[in-house]
């Protein structure tokens, strides 16, 4: 390992930042163990790991949010502190996060001067503003108008315009949270063109995303993390198979348990779906036993279908029918009596009341159901809580507990509960174990062999691709707000799926789409 | 979490008990305001005093109870005052100038209020607009209704209404009005789906639409409730004058605001209990009283009740500091 090591940073300059063995525990639960990270400048250096495996714990660390419980943080090979952000910033490591942090209301150049304003005379200087500002654009050789209303820019000019910030606050050192995430193809390769200039300026990046074919495009080394624990690190371009199976730790079907029960009549069907602007033309069925992947890129419009079958959303035409019962769509509580059961993506904005207890969070969509005369059924809603919340393994002190102290996997279980009280036997799962640690996934994949072995039918959309193929009976694959295609799960890869998920993204007539379903997104 | 769970089992009476006071902070004031306002003056725990404490205490209580809809939902509704006005001016006009009987203008004044709130509500819930603003434009306008209605001058109220501010068998009716409204709010907060669908969307808006919850309606419901809330205190305050006065309840919703706050609730939603209001709108008729007795300018009982507002709610801060 260490001649390894050796080996792979021979002809590296000497790291900028390094996390030297450290160690950060949440109450019991150890997030790392003395994992050992060293970023050089003008590298950049992947991070790997599963959701749960401390990525993000990491960064978080490098950043000064959080600070290590053992081990030490070394900048220019002197141990320091980052007791807070701001001493992050002062040595120059800036992030740039998914949810960037930039004031829409306001001009591309105020954002990269925000907090450093130039004045005169206590007053704007707006000549000097614009001309810092675009000597920071300068730096990454992007065009961008510096008076144009950053809430106007897309989403890719709006990470450029805060890569530009950080640059401008002097960052040595940038770490990029999955930065690729809400991009089209396009865009990536517009981004990949500034990282690739930075490295030549020397500037040291840490870059996290969950595509393998990306981590190879652009690291130039990758260090793989499973569990909280530093498993490898290898050159960025090694074999895709060996990265998944260290990423990973075990084979693919233990990780996904899925138990094929008999297919019986269909449940779910969704015929010539249309919403303008969201999604095309969308026909699929479900049936009782199965589990139904509906995979795509973010923005492929997935999220915005299973919205529309939920009742959330209006659709301009089309049938939603459940079990021979046509909806009348856009009604939620309608969906809800006819067995539909929605687990939201953003399980804390959407599926959750956090403050309250793990018992009201359950008992959420029962809660006029089972009601006599207005009158809360308490003594019936606790017992059938207290029931669910045995037969889902939730974990927790009591069920008077805010839900809020839960991890992420049993607040997920919680959702799933709501709708096993509710008696719903269509389930749509929107990124059903996303930020949900690797056992309670397996858990949660339990949860849904028993709802389909019951007869109950199963949507999942999930942007992890090893989850569609291993618990997915059959795969639709969106692209473009269409579905661009249907795959088997047996014998299907991950590129099958990936072919088909970009084969309208790149034309610009879906592009557009594509930005439009964002814009559609960020007015909600 | 499990840790937290042990030591409470293991923890000594002594800690319980400062656990209960972390927690009953408003109580514990007003408890130990009461005993040093005893030590102060004997006269303040005497029964007259303390009826009278009730008394004060009634109108703005009522208010809040209303008040306390409104923000467990993380809405706010500035207009109470101005329809506690309104719903008792209406009632006094339809009696002194149309000549209804006396009950049907008492009924015809709750329902004015039910009208004002339930237009507020249904402006924020189906309208867009923010509470803030949709509550502020019902004051404006509910007092100016008011205004035109009374030409400026007091109406004379109902012998039904006047009823609300009499004494009857020893019973003030405006303290029993108080524990009545006291009791249907701590009813529907504790006990009825309305009540727990109002938690859930102060708590999380999205998440309870999505679990099926019809947001839009508990929430004209709730701003329509507050209207009938607002309008009962406007009543009570009008029997006890026994006429409608057009300047009537200006800035008591501030008081309402307050004695929810103090009792326990966040503005931001999902928490707030009919008890911790009821101790919020006694603590703040205390302090008036008591520096009433003690001759304090009511000037100098502004400077107090703010301070205790600021005190109260920075107490629940490191509260919820701590229990992190």
């Amino acid at each position: 390992m260490v001649n390894s090591e050796q080996a792979l940073h021979q002809h590296d300059p000497a790291p900028i930042l390094q996390l030297d063995k450290v160690s950060k525990s949440f109450g019991p639960v150890n997030v790392i163990n003395q994992v050992s990270i060293d970023v050089r400048p003008g590298r950049v250096l992947a991070l790997l790991g599963e959701n749960g495996a401390g990525k993000s714990t990491l960064i978080k660390m490098m950043s000064g949010v959080y600070q290590p419980d053992g081990g030490q943080i070394l900048v220019d090979g002197k141990p320091t502190t980052l007791p807070d952000t701001k001493t992050a910033e002062s040595f120059g490591i800036a992030t740039i996060h998914q949810e960037l942090n930039l004031v829409p209301t306001m001009t591309v150049a105020e954002n990269v001067m925000l907090g450093r304003t130039p004045r005169k005379w206590g007053l704007v200087n707006f000549k000097h503003l614009r001309r810092q500002a675009q000597a920071a654009l300068d730096l990454i050789g992007v065009d961008v108008d510096l008076n144009a209303q950053v809430g106007s820019l897309g989403i890719a000019r709006q990470q450029m315009v805060e890569i530009a910030k950080a640059l401008s606050m002097n960052a040595r050192i940038l770490i990029l949270d999955e930065p690729t995430a809400a991009l089209t193809g396009r865009e990536i390769d517009q981004l990949f063109k500034v990282v690739d200039q930075l490295k030549e300026k020397g500037v040291a990046m840490v870059f996290i995303s969950h595509h393998l074919d990306e981590i190879a495009r652009i690291g130039d080394t990758v260090s793989v993390l499973r569990d909280g624990q530093f498993i490898a690190e290898l050159p960025a371009d090694t074999d895709e198979d060996e990265l998944v199976r260290l990423m990973v730790g075990r084979s693919i079907e233990n990780q996904y348990p899925r138990s094929a029960p008999e297919i019986g009549q269909p449940l779910l069907e969704v015929k010539n779906l249309n919403a303008e602007g969201r999604f095309t033309d969308i026909s699929l069925t479900v049936r009782a036993g199965e589990v139904v992947g509906l995979a795509g890129l973010v923005g492929a419009g997935r999220t915005e279908v299973v919205r529309s079958i939920a009742g959330v959303d209006k659709v301009d035409s089309g049938e939603v029918i459940v079990a021979g019962k046509k909806l009348r769509g856009g009604d939620i509580s309608e969906a809800i009596k006819n067995g539909i059961g929605h687990i939201p993506e953003d399980r804390k904005a959407q599926g959750l009341v956090l403050g309250s207890s793990v018992e009201d969070n359950l008992g959420l969509a029962t809660l006029a159901s089972t009601a006599r005369a207005g009158l809360v059924d308490r003594s019936g809603q606790h017992k059938r809580a207290a029931e669910v919340a045995e037969k889902l393994r939730i974990r927790m002190a009591s069920l008077k507990q805010p839900i809020s102290d839960l991890s992420g996997g049993n607040q997920q279980k919680a959702v799933f509960g709501r709708w096993v009280l509710a008696g719903s036997n269509v389930l749509l799962l929107d990124e059903p174990t996303r930020g949900v640690d690797v056992g309670a996934k397996v858990e949660i994949y339990n949860i849904i062999n028993e709802m389909t072995e019951k007869g109950g039918a199963v949507l999942m959309v999930s942007s992890e691709l090893p989850e569609v193929l291993g618990m997915a009976d059959r795969i639709l694959v969106m692209s473009g707000g269409r579905i661009a295609g249907e795959l088997p799960a047996k014998g299907t890869t991950q590129d099958d799926v990936m072919a088909l998920a970009v084969s309208q993204v790149d034309d610009s007539i879906t592009e557009e789409a594509a930005a439009e379903i964002e814009n559609t997104k960020e007015d909600r | 979490m499990s840790t937290a769970v042990v030591s409470q089992k293991k923890s000594t009476t002594a800690s319980k008990i400062g656990h209960w006071m972390l927690n009953n902070g408003a109580l514990v004031g007003l408890i130990a305001l009461c005993v040093g306002l005893f030590i102060a003056t004997p006269h303040f725990l005497t029964i007259p005093n303390l009826i009278n404490i009730g008394i004060q205490s009634a109108t703005v209580a009522i208010l809040a109870f209303g008040m306390t809809f409104v923000i467990v939902t993380a809405g706010i509704d500035l207009s109470v005052g101005s329809v506690a006005a309104l719903g008792a001016m209406t009632s006094a006009y339809f009696f002194a100038e149309v000549g209804l009987p006396g009950w049907i203008t008492l009924l015809i004044g709750l329902f004015i209020g039910l009208l004002a709130g339930a237009i507020s509500g249904i402006s924020i819930a189906y309208g867009k607009l923010p509470a803030f603003i949709a509550t502020l434009a019902m004051m404006s306008i509910a007092r100016g209704i008011t205004l035109v209605i009374s030409q400026g001058s007091p109406i004379p109220s109902a012998p039904a209404v006047n009823a609300l501010g009499r004494t009857y068998f020893g019973i003030p009716m405006p303290i029993l009005m108080m524990a009545l409204a006291g009791i249907v709010c701590w009813f529907i907060l504790s006990r009825t789906v309305l009540g727990r669908s109002m938690y859930a969307i102060g708590g999380n808006m999205e998440a309870a639409r999505l679990s099926g919850l019809p947001v839009k309606k508990i929430l004209v419901m709730v701003y329509a409730l507050a209207g009938v809330y607002a309008a009962l205190a406007g009543l009570v305050m009008t029997g006890r004058l026994s006429s409608a006065q057009p300047q009537a309840g200006v800035g008591y919703e501030l008081d309402a605001i307050a004695a929810v706050v103090i009792g326990g609730a966040s503005l931001a939603g999902g928490t707030g209990k009919a008890t911790g209001t009821l101790i919020g709108a006694i603590l703040l008729a205390v302090i008036r009283n008591g520096l009433n007795i003690l001759n304090v300018s009511s000037f100098w009982q502004q400077i107090v009740i703010g301070c205790v507002i600021a005190l109260a709610v920075g107490f629940d801060v490191i509260r919820n500091k701590t229990s992190k």
